[in-house]
């Protein structure tokens, strides 16, 4: 294993931001405890899968959840966290949505990698998304594998992990079951709903579901429908997880197994796309791996290979297989205007959200002209939209990283929503 | 020096010191009234709306750096353009699109004013008057083109493609068949000229001016 030398510090980090942890030299106590009953190396996600570190809600048989499938889930579960605290109008809550490998750890180390919370950034007292004064909330999404129903949760009629037999959910799935969740929390209407890349997908299809009960809408680095090479790389990684034979069909856990390599390939190539060329060349160039020169052989003799191998074998300790194929699924299958007569506008009219779109500059997953495509649409119902484009040139992931432009616009719309809304703002 | 205006409040809200159309434009807008202000830069226009007539406010910028400073204070702005992104808007969406001090610098003044019909109930659109005796004076006796406090850019470096007099503007006016409400000129530190009636005078005593229109064809309330 290749360790991040020092010019590869802050590019960990930025891994810390994108995984909400990663790095799991310093395995847990949890990891040795596991290890020792032997229940094989794939029990860590899953144990967090089916006995998560945090909130869970439960809801039983008789309140199945419908999926765009046509098939019900029931019973299914949702883990979440929560930072601050709910005011008595119930007003004040600020729902976060997270990305494709993204989590319920938001502001608080995370339980398998005890990595800082993937968006410390811009969740905690004081910050943008303040709680000292918001009551957040971050679900863990259907299909995840850190304690909401998914492929690795054990399926109560067999007692296995639903492994393949997990239905293929949809964006819109994610969401309904959080609406079941805030449901459960009593909150009609939530302040703030935001996210970024899958995120944001989920902030859409919220305010497009639940036009009333999402006062205000941030969604970041996204858009409307994943795009065909979006596609196209979500396709690499699944093929590069299905072609891996310890995957075993989708019953690695059964046979006590796990697609390490193939998870690793698939998180290799969809990293190289949540950055930018320049990002790449700025920090790593053609520089060696802790070498003097070539070693002409196929080992990572390029920092840059080093780092790529580094956040693929890091991505495996945390996240499950078969949950990487379902996710990413939803995120293909993600089409707003489908719903809405191949209209967008039609995903928005009549809408009182308060929209808030960003963009970055370098962003080429989910490049500026997709937003700029939302931000059409919602003009075309005469919406009250902002839309920014924040220059960086740290690609896609930029919505994870030290930006305080991007920080500064979010915190400015932020407390123009809380004045309206009769929340307090800061001094 | 502009004249402090009073908020809701009561309070006095000082106008952008070099904004003299602001406060003729604020004068123009009925209060709790939508508005969409195109090209609206820092939002200091939006911002006084929003404060002295309590306006649902948004705004259009090209320049990415200023339409974050507007979202940062809190104004509702999209980073845009003119001359391509008003087609999107549905029409009679707003109750008044304003274009102030942004026309000259479009590519295609008549078709963003007529889409600024389309989409607000009225117009309002502020100009510098190249008409001004300065502007004719300059070029007549230096032979170069005019620059001055209004028009502070070289020739090569101007981002005004399309300077016009205020008998250019009406007569615009007249062929996008839109009836001018009130037209007021009016001089460098934003008082309004005296006279009203002609329009020859107003064209070359007024340093700027404001029109509020409407288009001739909309049912207007």
């Amino acid at each position: 294993m290749l360790k991040a030398n020092g010019c590869m510090t802050e590019t960990s980090s930025k891994d810390d931001a994108i995984n909400g942890g990663g790095n799991a030299r310093e395995a847990t106590g949890r990891q040795h405890t596991a290890a020792s009953e032997g229940v094989g190396e794939q029990d860590l996600p899953n144990d967090e899968a089916n006995n998560p570190s945090s909130l869970v809600v439960h809801f039983g048989a008789d309140q199945p959840l419908a999926l765009d499938c046509q098939q019900s889930l029931a019973p299914f579960s949702i883990a979440y966290q929560t930072y601050g605290n709910l005011n008595a109008e119930k007003s004040n809550a600020v729902l976060i949505c997270h990305a494709l490998t993204g989590d319920q750890h938001v502001a608080n180390p995370h339980p398998v990698t005890g990595k800082p919370g993937w968006w410390k950034t811009i969740v905690g007292p004081g910050k943008a998304i303040d709680t000292d004064r918001f009551f957040v909330i971050c679900p863990n999404i259907l299909g995840g594998c850190m304690g909401s129903t998914g492929p690795a949760t054990i399926n109560p009629t067999t007692g296995k992990p639903y492994g393949l037999d997990f239905p293929v959910i949809t964006i819109g799935d994610m969401v309904r079951a959080q609406a079941r969740l805030i449901d459960h929390l009593g909150i009609d209407q939530l302040f703030t709903v935001v996210g970024g890349s899958m995120g944001g997908m989920q902030v859409l299809q919220w305010a497009a579901a639940y036009p009333e009960r999402v006062f205000s809408a941030i969604p970041i680095a996204t858009g409307a429908w994943h795009s065909s090479q979006n596609i196209a790389f979500h396709e690499v990684g699944r093929q590069a997880v299905m072609a891996d034979p310890s995957w075993c069909a989708g019953n690695y856990q059964a046979e006590n197994k796990k697609p390490r390599n193939g998870l690793a390939v698939a998180r290799m190539a969809a990293h190289i796309t949540y950055l930018s060329e320049d990002a790449l060349q700025l920090k790593f160039g053609r520089n060696l791996q802790n070498r003097p020169d070539r070693t002409f052989s196929f080992d990572a003799d390029f920092q840059v290979e080093s780092y790529l191998r580094h956040q693929g074998s890091t991505f495996v300790d945390r996240f499950d297989a078969n949950s990487y194929l379902y996710v990413t699924r939803a995120m293909d299958y993600f089409d707003l205007e489908i719903d809405y007569d191949n209209v967008l506008a039609n995903a928005f009219r009549g809408t009182t959200t308060r929209f808030c779109i960003v963009s970055f500059t370098s962003d080429w997953l989910f490049p500026t002209r997709e937003s700029r495509e939302i931000v059409q649409a919602l003009n075309a119902v005469a919406a009250n939209v902002s839309f920014v484009e924040i220059e960086s040139n740290k690609g896609h992931d930029s919505f994870l990283l030290e930006e305080p432009e991007f920080f500064e616009t979010i915190a400015g719309f932020i407390n123009a929503g809380a004045k309206r809304r009769g929340l307090p703002i800061p001094d | 020096m502009t004249k402090p205006i009073p908020n809701l409040n009561g309070d006095e809200i000082q106008p952008a010191l070099e904004r003299v159309d602001h406060v003729l434009i604020a004068e123009m807008v009925e209060p709790g009234s939508r508005v969409l202000d195109v090209g609206c830069g820092d939002g200091a226009l939006l911002q006084l709306l929003s404060d002295t007539k309590a306006v649902d406010g948004r705004g259009v910028e090209l320049e990415r750096d200023r339409v974050n400073a507007c979202v940062k204070r809190g104004l509702s702005v999209i980073q845009g353009d003119a001359d391509r992104d008003l087609d999107d808007y549905p029409d009679q969406a707003f109750d008044y699109a304003i274009l102030s001090l942004t026309i000259q610098a479009t590519r295609q003044p008549k078709v963003v004013l007529q889409n600024l019909m389309r989409i607000g109930r009225r117009a309002i659109v502020s100009f510098p008057n190249f008409g001004h005796w300065s502007v004719r004076a300059s070029l007549l006796l230096n032979g170069r083109m005019p620059q001055s406090r209004n028009l502070p850019d070289n020739w090569y470096s101007t981002p005004n493609a399309h300077l016009c007099t205020i008998k250019d503007f009406d007569s615009l006016c007249n062929i996008v068949d839109a009836t001018v409400e009130e037209a007021v000129a009016f001089n460098s530190s934003g008082k309004r000229l005296p006279i009203r009636k002609s329009l020859s005078l107003q064209n070359l005593f007024g340093e700027q001016a404001v029109f509020r229109l409407r288009a001739n064809d909309a049912t207007i309330t």
